[in-house]
């Protein structure tokens, strides 16, 4: 069957499996390999997209079921070629250790901006407590995600 | 997951027709978070999925007092409405606490509820609100009150053939209200939550409670023994730490693997309490 979707601005149509989830069809099917695959219940936030805007676990998403909504990948982040500046911010904070929970982390920290955008630590904190990271101890993740919400990226 | 046949109506009579069709056979699909995991796991093995996401179950509506909210309403949307903000914030606070942010993005109201997972936020603040829910077959429509619905775990009052479309709820906007839980991590379902709803008179008496317990049993607890001890009362601090206590005597939680029964009962008074305390003060503001 037909799977429509917009994938990071481009709109694609993909033939899947009836069982196929958005996540196998990702990496599997279209080669994109920035989406992680983890817990395949929806704890584990490695496999977050954004969904219309919003966080959802690919791995719960049926493909066949997407009915044309636009599906942002860590790619789709991508200004120009270069890194996005929460990507630099990120680097800056050493907030990447194996990197397997950055796309994840990414992706859930840009869309909660857009909703608030001027948070405090404790928000951070509450925003991105569905996505595990088991290296850095979460602290450099708040520190850059707090640095990228002040501003420091017009200075760095 | 092994293979499945994947249908996707587009019409409430077609969804109906295909459950009657298909029976035990199939599951129906709606936000998936809790579905697609079981077929992950292959708890369930269906040989059909019915996807009702194209079905026009997504509203709430607010009218004569009553607040209707569909089926396909995720849980973001009772975090964000005005409609729910100011007919039934309950429901906004409940929706913070499900899961994650990705399964608030999908997760649905009548998913919640058909699923009906004895710690799930929804069918606790459904049976504290005494919400009814709509239920529809091919060859009809009924509504069952909530107290009633759910009848153990992930088992519910839902006759073959039938599904959830939607909740309808008697506004709730002069109550104060909260929700409290304790869970092991962050997004895991609770271990006890309690729903409070509370409305005062106007020499500030209780005139209305509402008292609800998840995590606690094999489905949600109406607390009214608890309710009772709050009803024409003012709520000082003694007479909330006295509803606690009975809402707490009253239950009689299971051991798991993870916590005692006795430590579940502990919690539930502690944060029935914090609930009451909680909802009281925002009735009087």
């Amino acid at each position: 069957m037909i799977a429509r979707l917009v994938l990071n601005g481009r709109p694609r149509e993909v033939d899947v499996r009836p069982n196929q989830t958005l996540l196998e069809l990702l990496r599997d099917t279209l080669g994109i390999f920035d989406v992680k695959e983890g817990c395949d219940e929806g704890v584990c936030g490695v496999c977050t997209v954004l969904l219309d805007g919003r966080p959802a676990s690919s791995c719960l998403v049926l493909a066949a079921g997407l009915r044309g909504r636009a599906v942002t990948t860590l790619r789709g982040l991508e200004r120009n070629g270069g890194l996005h500046p929460l990507q630099e911010a990120f680097i800056r904070h050493g907030a990447v250790q194996c990197g397997f929970c950055t796309p994840g982390m990414l992706l859930t920290t840009l869309a909660f901006l857009e909703r608030e955008p001027r948070p405090d630590r404790e928000a951070i904190r509450a925003a991105l407590e569905g996505n595990l990271c088991r290296c850095t101890g979460y602290t450099k993740i708040v520190d850059a995600v707090e640095a990228y919400a002040r501003g420091e990226r017009h200075h760095g | 997951m092994y293979g499945f046949e994947y249908v996707a109506p587009e019409t409430l009579d077609d969804a109906l027709g295909l459950v009657r069709e298909h029976g035990d056979d199939a599951k129906i699909l709606a936000g998936g978070q809790s579905l697609i995991p079981i077929l992950h796991y292959r708890l369930a093995r269906p040989r059909v999925v019915i996807d009702i996401n194209s079905l026009p179950l997504g509203d709430v509506t607010a009218d004569d007092g009553r607040l209707r909210i569909g089926a396909l309403v995720r849980y973001h949307e009772l975090e964000e409405s005005d409609t729910i903000a100011r007919r039934c914030p309950v429901l906004a606070e409940a929706a913070r606490l499900i899961g994650n942010v990705r399964v608030r993005t999908l997760g649905t109201v009548g998913g919640s509820l058909a699923h009906a997972d004895p710690a799930a936020e929804l069918p606790a603040v459904m049976t504290a609100l005494d919400a009814r829910l709509v239920v529809a077959s091919a060859s009809g429509r009924r509504t069952v009150a909530a107290r009633d619905f759910f009848t153990g775990p992930l088992t519910t009052a839902l006759a073959p053939g039938e599904i959830v479309t939607g909740v309808e709820i008697a506004a709730m906007a002069a109550h104060g209200w909260a929700v409290e839980e304790i869970s092991r991590r962050a997004g895991d379902f609770a271990i006890v939550a309690v729903v409070a709803l509370v409305r005062l008179d106007r020499l500030g008496r209780v005139d209305d409670a509402r008292l609800a317990f998840g995590g606690v049993a094999d489905r949600p607890v109406h607390a009214h023994a608890a309710e009772d001890a709050l009803r024409g009362h003012e709520p000082t601090a003694d007479v909330v730490a006295r509803a606690a206590h009975v809402a707490r005597e009253g239950l009689d939680p299971p051991s798991d693997a993870f916590v005692s029964g006795a430590y579940r009962r502990h919690v539930a008074g502690v944060l029935c309490r914090r609930a009451l305390t909680r909802a009281v003060a925002r009735a009087l503001a």
